[in-house]
């Protein structure tokens, strides 16, 4: 709470988790993620959307694992001890997210993010902020904050 | 977060205190007790509020509370005595108290008109017109002057701090004789005199010529006086006001002085304290004075302030009796609820370790086994010790019921009497905040549907005063609580018909009284002739079963006519544990909880019908009884098992509607520890919460009712069964 | 600066309690905090405040209970006692007066007023 001065002079630059899944590269803001882990098996849920892969024990807590390739619409992936789980907080909650791996930590400064393009689709649109060119390589910045499906639907 | 926010929300957790203590007071003066310590805390529990409300200048709560207490200032004086009528007014106003403390946190309105007519009650009660309500800051007036200074005063400055135009200063002389009892209320003269100094500058004449010989000196006596000449261009009331605290302890003069301003005599400008208290100190010196020898009050002793305590600097050494307080701590929940998490984690730990020491294949009578085995004894233990930290009397739930009852009782005009028992029964509180809602609606349906009007009463025989009873106890591990009335009774032939006429049952079938009795709580059920405000719409027993279902709880009614009904619920004490039979189904590990499994069997292929449209039955003893298969229910296979290679639970829904799950096998008993998964996920359909077992990985609860209603409704409309299962499909 | 002066407040409700920490740590006082005239005396066998501050009207033993106990012991009886009382009216605070309450203090307060209240009976 009282000691927040290491990232006021990060200032404009952030600090993204740059991953792939399938071919393609992607990339988390650093801030919401807790850790990575390997893959373990999940406990699938009854009548959950095709992008949740089930549940597992993150030491006591029961968390949520999102093929997150499928959430953007990619093919579903075959996870194997090599695939990752990037724990991320999303809000009030803790999510995993199944990536094909991680690579690595980018730094970049805000001016270098490009805001997707208006062709992109409406799914690309609802979880890539933006762009960014590292090395020649296409990286989408994800969003988190709706990879998980809207909470009222079945509050009811 | 703002100290001042955080002082808010303390604020309102204390109110829901105090508001729960004035109706327990209240009613406990009601029944008679009108002890004075309970008169007392009744007026306390007004005061507090109102003290806390003014801080945070909740005017209209400050109004309300203080003619409140007024009102009870008068009971505690044994000006009003309190019967009937006054506590009924005085419990009434304990609602519209807690409707605007409620107001005054969440927004929103109270019924200004009821409020006012509160009011008027509350003022005749006292039979005289009520002094206003203080106004939070009105009645601090006398001192707002001097306090405006004080950023700045520390030094007695004599210009420019002043608003301008500076008022013009003026002289005064200012004759102060301090008496004994000035000293004896620790008051210090020398304190006096520097905050005089603040005002402005003065001239301090110390007159020791009353100070007597040596022999003659009483230690405790005061003997000094002070002449003081001050130029302020405070008024004559900011002078005052530094004697106010002394007024009738000392002798004292304050008049316009007739010389010249102080600052002209180009004698002594400011107050010099440390000289001031030299003099005074140095003019006191010969008095052999022992502190702590404690000269008897009576006599007036005064400690004189011109000696310097000793008692200040020293820490005493001895510990006089002093009644030992009540050996409590308040902690924060969070830390409690982190400690039951780690024990839970310590549980699912435990049992991982069992769970490899045997897949070790060592022999039960081994040093790891015995080993372990005391572990598990010993973790039991910590966790039920860890449990009952967190375990509440159900009191918190109970008396919000006597507020309940009266609104209930006010709007149908059937007076009641509530009687509760055992609220000093303990249970987690996890399960406590489940329990109002299911309570609360017992309760109106007790006196809506359950007892009759008065007439009625009359006619029958009964006191014109209805009883609803609510009464909680510990069973078998589980809480139990009853509501019970002395009604009429169900009327088991206006449930029939209604239950006919709705499509509930066939019109032949034949039920028996217990199975009718259960016939209110199907979904949609109600016998109210006419929809009343009380019960509500839409909320059935359906509805209160359900909920206490998804506690692991059971509810269920006895019924005599003429007498009365009694609804009983059994829910765990914990929702942090549950005993579980771990089963398998589609290749899934799942926990049932054992509390809605009535017996297990292993299905013969001849007992299982196909009723087509996907439902089936099973016959157990004489009976069909609907089967679902888990695994499809769940969506973990598509086809369904066949049910001789499988298991089958017999699970009971407290009467109205058994079925039987299929599962491929059972793997055994356990406790397990409740995780959620609306924390990080949501609520998921069928699944009732998740637990973590010996393998590390997450098994889900069952909820077991939802999965057989929603292979019901799946099914279709279900045909006719048996009638002896009847009305069992709704 | 010399070392904070300790103010004891004796005070059953704790949202008063609160305020009154807050406001005089703001001010640079140490505070400690009983919540009854009974755990009052006893927090005074451990402590020598500068000043005392209680409420009146208190379960187990109230203000004027508390402020006649400290009054009768040997070691606080020249302790400057502030009652805190939303009672302006002249009786409570005469019956404070008579018990050895050195100054009031009428809540509502803010902490100026506090304050101030202290300094005054303060040396």
């Amino acid at each position: 709470m009282f000691d927040t001065t290491h990232s006021v002079h990060a200032m404009a630059r952030r600090e993204l988790i740059n991953f792939r899944i399938g071919p393609q590269e992607f990339c988390v803001d650093i801030m919401a993620v807790r850790e990575i882990r390997g893959w373990t098996p999940t406990t699938p849920l009854p009548h959950a959307p095709a992008f949740i892969r089930g549940v597992v024990n993150l030491r006591g807590a029961v968390l949520p694992v999102v093929d997150l390739g499928v959430r953007l619409g990619l093919p579903p992936s075959e996870p194997t001890e090599r695939h990752a789980i990037i724990v991320a907080q999303v809000g009030r909650q803790v999510i995993g997210l199944l990536v094909d791996a991680v690579s690595d930590i980018l730094t970049v400064g805000d001016e270098a993010i490009q805001p997707p393009p208006d062709v992109a689709s409406e799914r690309v649109r609802a979880f890539v902020r933006g762009l960014l060119a590292i090395e020649g390589r296409l990286v989408s910045l994800v969003s988190l904050d709706h990879v998980l499906p809207a909470q009222e639907l079945d509050a009811a | 977060m703002d100290p001042m926010a955080a002082i808010r929300d303390t604020f309102f957790q204390e109110c829901e205190e105090q508001l729960g203590a004035l109706e327990t007071g209240l009613l406990t003066m009601e029944g008679g007790d009108c002890d004075p310590e309970t008169v007392n805390g009744v007026f306390r529990a007004v005061h507090s509020v109102k003290g806390g409300a003014g801080a945070f200048g909740l005017d209209a709560l400050v109004r309300f509370a203080h003619v409140f207490e007024t009102a009870l200032d008068d009971v505690r004086a044994g000006r009003l005595a309190p019967d009937g009528r006054v506590l009924g007014v005085m419990l009434r106003a304990a609602d519209a108290l807690a409707d605007l403390v409620r107001v005054s946190r969440d927004g929103g309105a109270t019924d200004a008109e009821r409020d006012r007519l509160l009011v008027e009650d509350l003022k005749a009660l006292s039979g005289s017109p009520q002094p206003q309500a203080p106004q939070p800051d009105a009645v601090a007036s006398g001192s707002a002057d001097g306090g405006d200074m004080d950023g700045f005063a520390f030094q007695p400055l004599r210009f420019e701090l002043d608003a301008p135009p500076a008022p013009a200063e003026q002289n005064w002389t200012v004759r102060f004789r301090p008496e004994a009892g000035l000293y004896a209320k620790a008051n210090e003269a020398a304190v006096l005199l520097r905050e005089l100094g603040r005002l402005g500058s003065a001239l301090v004449t110390l007159d020791a010529s009353a100070l007597p010989s040596f022999p003659d000196l009483h230690p405790e006596g005061a003997y000094l006086s002070w002449t003081i000449d001050l130029a302020t261009a405070q008024p004559e009331s900011a002078i005052r006001e530094v004697f106010e605290f002394v007024e009738g302890d000392c002798e004292l003069d304050i008049a316009p002085a007739a010389g010249q301003p102080p600052g002209d005599t180009g004698g002594i400008g400011d107050i010099d304290l440390a000289a001031l208290i030299q003099q005074s100190q140095a003019t006191m010196a010969a008095a052999p004075v022992a502190p702590g020898v404690g000269a008897p009050r009576a006599a007036e002793p005064a400690p004189d302030t011109g000696i310097p305590n000793p008692g200040r600097a020293s820490r005493p050494a001895d510990a006089a009796t002093a009644p030992a307080s009540k050996a409590t701590i308040r902690v924060d929940l969070d830390r409690v609820d982190g400690l039951i998490d780690l024990v839970g984690e310590l549980v699912i730990n435990q049992a991982m370790l069992a769970q490899r020491v045997s897949e070790a294949g060592l022999p039960r009578s081994s040093n790891v086994a015995l080993g372990l085995g005391d572990l598990e004894q010993l973790t039991r233990e910590i966790q039920d010790s860890v449990m009952a930290i967190r375990a509440q009397p159900v009191k918190s739930v109970f008396q919000r019921m006597p507020r309940l009852v009266r609104e209930v009782s006010a709007m149908t005009g059937k007076p009641v009497r509530l009687l509760t028992e055992g609220e000093g029964t303990e249970v987690d509180k996890t399960v406590i905040e489940h329990l109002a809602d299911p309570l609360t609606h017992m309760i109106r349906n007790a006196i809506d549907h359950g007892l009759e009007r008065p007439e009625d009463r009359a006619a029958a025989g009964k006191p014109a005063d209805g009883t609803v009873r609510l009464a909680a106890r510990h069973r078998s591990g589980r809480i139990v609580i009853e509501v019970s009335d002395d009604g009429g009774g169900i009327n088991r032939a206006r449930v029939r018909a209604s239950a006919v006429a709705k499509g509930l049952i066939a019109p032949d079938a034949v039920l028996s009284d217990e199975e009718t009795d259960n016939l209110i709580f199907l979904p949609g059920f109600s016998t109210a002739e006419t929809v009343s405000d009380i019960s509500g719409r839409g909320v059935g027993m359906d509805v209160v079963k359900r909920s206490i279902q998804a506690l692991g709880g059971r509810i269920a009614i006895a019924s005599r006519p003429g007498q009365g009904s009694t609804f009983t619920m059994s829910l765990p004490l914990t929702l942090a544990v549950l005993d579980g039979m771990v089963v398998s189904a589609g290749g899934q590990t799942l926990v049932t909880p054992l509390t809605a499994i009535i017996e297990t069997l292993q299905p013969r292929t001849g007992d299982v019908h196909s009723l087509g449209s996907g439902a089936t039955v099973i016959a157990i003893r004489g009976t069909f009884i609907p089967l679902v298969d888990v695994g499809v229910a769940l969506g973990y296979r598509a086809e369904p098992l066949d049910p001789a290679r499988g298991i089958t639970l017999l699970i009971e829904n407290e009467g109205c509607a058994r079925a039987a799950l299929l599962v491929d096998a059972i793997q055994g008993q356990r406790q397990v520890v409740i995780k959620s998964l609306e924390a990080n996920y949501r609520r998921v359909p069928g699944v009732a919460a998740a637990t973590i077992l010996g393998d590390g990985r997450v098994a889900l609860i069952l909820d077991v009712d939802a999965i057989v209603a929603a292979s019901r409704s799946a099914a279709g409309q279900a045909p006719e069964f048996t009638p002896a299962a009847g009305f069992a499909h709704v | 600066m010399t070392v904070a002066k300790t103010v004891l407040t004796v005070d059953d409700s704790r949202t008063m309690r609160d305020m009154l920490r807050l406001a005089l740590s703001e001010a640079g006082y140490r505070v400690v905090q009983a919540v009854d005239g009974v755990h009052g005396l006893e927090v005074l066998q451990g402590e020598a405040p500068d000043v005392i501050v209680t409420d009146i009207n208190m379960p187990r033993m109230d203000g004027f209970g508390f402020i006649e106990g400290v009054r009768r012991s040997g070691l606080h009886r020249a302790t400057p006692i502030l009652v805190l009382t939303t009672e302006s009216d002249a009786e409570k605070k005469s019956r404070a007066r008579q018990a050895g309450a050195t100054g009031w203090i009428v809540k509502p307060f803010n902490a100026a007023k506090l304050v101030d209240a202290l300094r005054r009976v303060a040396a």
